[in-house]
């Protein structure tokens, strides 16, 4: 079996608005990452992904707020140490995280070889000048990125080319685990081709040594990540592996947000588009039971009844629905 | 059936808008960039046209001179068999009745200060129902709200910030369906919406066509989107048109060399993506 790098139990998480009112974002996630593997997460807008992606990292500043659960990196406890702590020892050495619009945060007064600087002194103060430009140097030659960008300003840079910097800036302590937040989903085709062409590399060459990656975009999801969960209102409803759950899902959420995949492949002009009507409940007071009974097509009374509890079948597949998998399929044969 | 109906009309329908040699330039000398270089193009009605490229391929450039917001440097484009003219400030607005467009970001699409009604009683406005008895009115926005799966009475009397992404993005198409347009821009609708509001979006879009035989052409970087809903697909490269024809034909057997690294950059699902073949996974299931 292989290590475990990161391993979160139950995590909670919540906003606090500046109206003293909460916003549960994340309620009681749990999945574990393996060495060399990949966990992709999906969803649609305001589901809590990017929230869970923040909680991941420890580092908890207002609004965001921890509750309870646990987030271990390498057998590491994190959610106990200090926000102080762990910005200095777990950010950027055992997390790395890109966020969405990754590629606005460098700035336009600086030449790139300066982030890296910062980013290696901050932890790690010895280090000359020089050995960090050779040490960028490397790493940008093992990423077939030009070297003469250590030198040039972000506006001289095309905003793939920007893209891939920063995520070369971001892994340049070689993290344990890496976040990425959409980090393709604001370039095209060709440029995202080669942003995950890059992360793959990382992943190769044991520069990072797990991944999560947060799209909503399910074709990409699926080709990029070993593992997909599905999350829904703040709550994972499904988990297995990526052909498990393109293919074949079960929870009655994940088939719907399957079902509104479009790609240019011969046949899929004849399907019909099936959308999910409703929107999410608003997490302020979510509903009892299943979340998604409101929405769902295949709802009972009971679904709301109780808080649903989220059953494993083996095999590292999970799914969060009060029917089990063969009533689902039956009822699936029928609809 | 009706698809058949529907191609029959297309191939017999006249042209609704057309350009030729249709040429942007933007700046002089060593700073001169051709932003759109002699563009040909020909839209029938009741057609479902997508213009395909990558950024800077000069698809918004074109958006915003087939709009009239930009002016043509060189080229001519013509409007329901005839030259287009908007030289005047009231020519511009009659030609607007006939061509409207929807937006990629629909958070600066609507004026801030203006309430939802106002938005809806505009479009009732330009197309003459300016003496309209009240009642009659309130009649019109709510069955434009509904076609949308809006509800009026929610709607009413709030601003447009107090809506989400995707209900305004939908109050756009309700604009559309009281507009009733012949031509229908629709420039990225659903890029900065997630995947299950699309299929939401699209359907409605569709149904326009469907119900009032408008003519939308989509511009998108969305290879999938533009396949899925299209009937005529063209592929813009550097501001030229490398292909176009029929959606079948140009995306499952595209013949020029963009077309083809363009569609083999788009991850798929049933089809290995080139170097994430690694996993063979298209075998188990198929």
């Amino acid at each position: 079996m292989a290590k475990i790098m990161l391993d979160v139990k139950d995590l909670s998480t919540k906003y606090i608005t500046r109206f003293r009112e909460d916003v549960y974002a994340v309620d009681r996630v749990s999945f574990q990452v393996e060495e060399g593997k990949s966990l992709g997460i999906a969803g649609e807008s305001g589901c809590g992904k990017s929230t869970l992606a923040l909680s991941l990292m420890g580092y908890y500043f207002a609004p965001l707020h921890y509750m309870s659960g646990s987030i271990k990196i390498e057998d590491r406890e994190i959610t106990s140490m200090t926000p102080d702590d762990v910005r200095k020892n777990i950010l950027g050495t055992e997390i790395a995280y890109i966020p969405q619009a990754a590629m606005n945060a460098l700035n336009p007064t600086q030449k790139i070889i300066r982030f890296i600087e910062d980013v290696i002194q901050a932890h790690d103060p010895s280090k000359t000048r020089k050995d960090i430009r050779d040490m960028a140097r490397q790493r940008f030659e093992v990423l077939n990125l030009p070297a003469d960008v250590l030198d040039k300003h972000a506006v001289e840079l095309s905003g793939g080319m920007k893209q891939r910097t920063v995520i070369a800036i971001s892994t340049i302590l070689s993290p344990k685990v890496l976040i990425a937040d959409e980090p393709s989903s604001a370039l095209d085709v060709t440029s995202q081709k080669m942003v995950i062409k890059m992360i793959f590399d990382l992943m190769h060459d044991g520069f990072i040594r797990s991944m999560i990656f947060i799209t909503h975009e399910l074709p990409l999801l699926y080709n990029v990540t070993d593992d997909i969960a599905v999350m829904y209102a703040g709550q994972f409803v499904e988990t297995g592996s990526a052909e498990q759950t393109v293919f074949d899902p079960i929870h009655p959420y994940s088939r719907g947000l399957m079902h509104s995949i479009i790609v240019p492949e011969a046949g899929t002009r004849d399907q019909k588009l099936e959308a999910i009507p409703g929107t999410p409940p608003n997490l302020k007071n979510p509903p009892d039971g299943c979340r998604f009974a409101e929405r769902c097509k295949f709802a009972s009374p009971q679904c709301c009844a109780s808080d649903i509890a989220f059953s494993t079948i083996g095999g590292g597949r999970g799914y969060r629905c009060i029917y089990s998998e063969d009533r689902l399929k039956e009822v699936y044969a029928h609809a | 059936m009706l698809e058949q109906v529907l191609t029959n009309s297309i191939a017999q329908g006249g042209l609704c808008l057309s350009g030729k040699g249709v040429t942007k330039i933007f700046g002089m000398g060593a700073r001169r960039t051709v932003a759109v270089d002699h563009v040909d193009f020909e839209f029938r009605k009741s057609e479902v046209i997508s213009i395909v490229g990558e950024s800077g391929s000069g698809k918004t450039t074109l958006v915003k001179m087939l709009l009239g917001l930009t002016s043509v440097t060189e080229g001519d484009i013509y409007f329901m068999g005839q030259k287009r003219d908007i030289s005047s400030r009231k020519k511009k607005h009659d030609y607007w009745r006939g061509i409207q467009a929807i937006f990629q970001d629909p958070f600066s699409s609507y004026n801030i200060f203006h309430k939802i009604d106002a938005v809806l009683l505009d479009c009732i406005n330009m197309r003459g129902g300016k003496g309209l008895p009240k009642k009659k009115k309130v009649e019109m926005m709510a069955e434009a709200c509904s076609f949308v799966n809006l509800k009026y009475e929610e709607l009413t009397n709030k601003y447009p910030f107090e809506l989400s992404g995707g209900q305004m993005q939908r109050l756009m198409i309700a604009r559309i369906f009281l507009l009733q347009p012949s031509i229908l821009l629709a420039d990225e609708p659903t890029s900065m919406i997630d995947a299950c509001s699309r299929a939401t979006i699209l359907d409605m879009l569709l149904n326009l066509r469907k119900d009032i035989g408008m003519t939308i052409i989509f511009v998108t970087h969305d290879i999938g989107l533009a396949y899925y809903v299209s009937d005529t697909v063209y592929i813009m490269e550097r501001g030229k048109i490398v292909e176009f024809g029929g959606a079948d034909d140009v995306i499952l057997r595209p013949k020029a060399d963009y077309t083809q690294r363009l569609i083999q950059d788009v991850p798929k699902i049933h089809e290995p993506w080139d170097f994430t073949n690694r996993k063979a996974r298209t075998a188990v299931f198929v």
